[in-house]
């Protein structure tokens, strides 16, 4: 018990710290972009959302493996709340991917500009078909197997996916280029930190839903004994 | 060989039971053949510009086709406890995925071979040509391989008509959208340097969800 509470406030503390040194070098230490000026520095926390969103349903895909070999519903809830919190990173990652896009190319989803939004779609698709099929069974023990497997074969295309639209650009160069190339190294030092303090949230955030989750499988037992044993109502 | 033939038992049992009621047969045809109609409406194919359209609407016809072949394939196992029978079968699990897989694989393609010509046909273009049928069987390939197991877990939930297409279509739409770039650069004339990318990718995505369906379908079945 001792030792579960000190890695949630360490955590706590780790990522809010973090946040507010990652603030602080978003707007004040990186410089303003060239051609984009002020608007291009929503791009350190958008790419970071992408990122967990992406790391995060790997994650569940590594707790579906978990749950198929342990059949422990700690990996269930591991995966599940993964799940839940990927999902809102990436429609943040969305949604500040169109509030950058707009000033940028005249357009909120250009998406034969950016073939990588084709990526983002199916992702989010991916959660929100994991999330339904979840909702629509109703036994426990089918729920987390199927939610496994869901996971596992869902994400299994998606890395794929990805290193083909690098290879793509390879052959069709797109005419607006994102930023990427021309980092300069306050930029880029920035960026990382941003990477790295998202990815510390994220964990922090992980170990709180996972925690609730069991406290709440927790309740209902507990809730249970009350009423069917000595004493009880039932 | 043991286990070609018990996957060839379970193909053959699936053709064989579609040749005397020809019930799913002649739905997809008129599904399909509505599709081609509403879409040709839809989009007021005109000569010059259809070209453009063929593609996309012809995987979207099979896109839809295919899932309605999946939806009754494996739910009708499931709900008339012919699945239980399966099980109960001296075979490996498996062993009833590559042989469920081929039958839906058998099914679809079927369809598509009857639709090809009208598609030709409909859009004016030839679409009888070797490399658009390979991109069309494996473009086929990959949606069943994934769609064989997917069906299998949509069936035991509660709105299993609904839950195949959110299920398969973002997993499969990788395949689907290599398949409409190879069919396009097929029809359009690419050089093949261009095309060979997708054509990797197809098979590289069939080969995936083949392996990866195969090796979780028996937790999918399991009673």
């Amino acid at each position: 018990m001792n030792r579960g509470l000190r890695w949630r406030d360490l955590l706590n503390v780790l990522s809010g710290v973090m946040m507010i040194a990652a603030l602080y070098l978003v707007f004040l230490y990186a410089p303003r972009e060239a051609t984009m000026g002020d608007v291009q520095r929503i791009f350190y926390f958008h790419v970071a959302s992408a990122w967990v969103g992406f790391f995060a349903f790997f994650v569940t895909l590594l707790a579906g493996i978990g749950y198929l070999r342990t059949r422990t519903r700690a990996s269930d809830i591991v995966g599940l709340s993964s799940a839940e919190i990927g999902v809102t990173f990436t429609a943040m990652a969305v949604i500040s991917g169109s509030i950058w896009a707009k000033p940028t190319w005249n357009a909120w989803w250009p998406w034969l500009q950016e073939p990588r939004l084709i990526l983002v779609t199916i992702l989010l698709l991916i959660y929100l078909a994991y999330f339904m099929l979840r909702a629509f069974l109703e036994d426990e023990e089918q729920k987390a197997r199927f939610a496994a497997v869901y996971g596992i074969v869902a994400f299994a295309g998606v890395p794929v996916t990805f290193m083909s639209i690098h290879w793509w650009q390879r052959l069709h160069p797109i005419v607006f280029e994102k930023q990427g190339a021309g980092l300069t190294q306050p930029m880029l030092g920035t960026f990382m930190f941003c990477l790295l303090t998202f990815t510390v949230l994220y964990f922090s955030l992980l170990l709180h839903r996972s925690r609730l989750a069991s406290l709440a499988d927790e309740v209902q037992e507990l809730t249970q004994r009350l009423q069917t044993g000595p004493g009880g109502r039932k | 060989m043991r286990f070609l033939s018990k996957t060839l038992a379970i193909v053959w049992k699936d053709v064989i039971a579609e040749l005397r009621t020809r019930e799913l047969f002649s739905s997809m045809f008129v599904f399909t053949l509505l599709l081609i109609v509403i879409f040709s409406f839809s989009f007021d194919l005109r000569v010059d510009k259809v070209a453009e359209v063929a593609p996309g609407v012809l995987w979207v016809t099979f896109v839809f086709a295919g899932t309605l072949e999946l939806n009754r394939s494996l739910s009708a196992e499931i709900e008339e406890g012919r699945m239980d029978g399966l099980l109960l079968a001296p075979m490996p699990r498996s062993a009833i995925y590559f042989g469920k897989m081929v039958g839906n694989l058998v099914f679809i393609s079927a369809t598509e071979a009857v639709m090809l010509p009208i598609f030709s046909a409909v859009f004016d273009l030839n679409l009888i040509r070797p490399v658009l049928l390979l991109t069309v069987f494996l473009g086929t390939l990959g949606f069943s391989a994934v769609g064989t197991l997917l069906s299998a877990m949509a069936a035991s939930t509660r709105a299993r008509e609904v839950m195949l297409p959110v299920l398969l279509f973002p997993v499969v739409l990788p395949v689907v959208l290599s398949a409409v770039k190879l069919t396009a650069g097929i029809i359009d004339g690419v050089p093949w340097a261009s095309l060979a990318l997708w054509l990797r990718l197809l098979i590289g995505f069939d080969v995936i969800f083949l392996t990866i369906s195969y090796m979780t379908f028996d937790y999918v079945v399991q009673g």
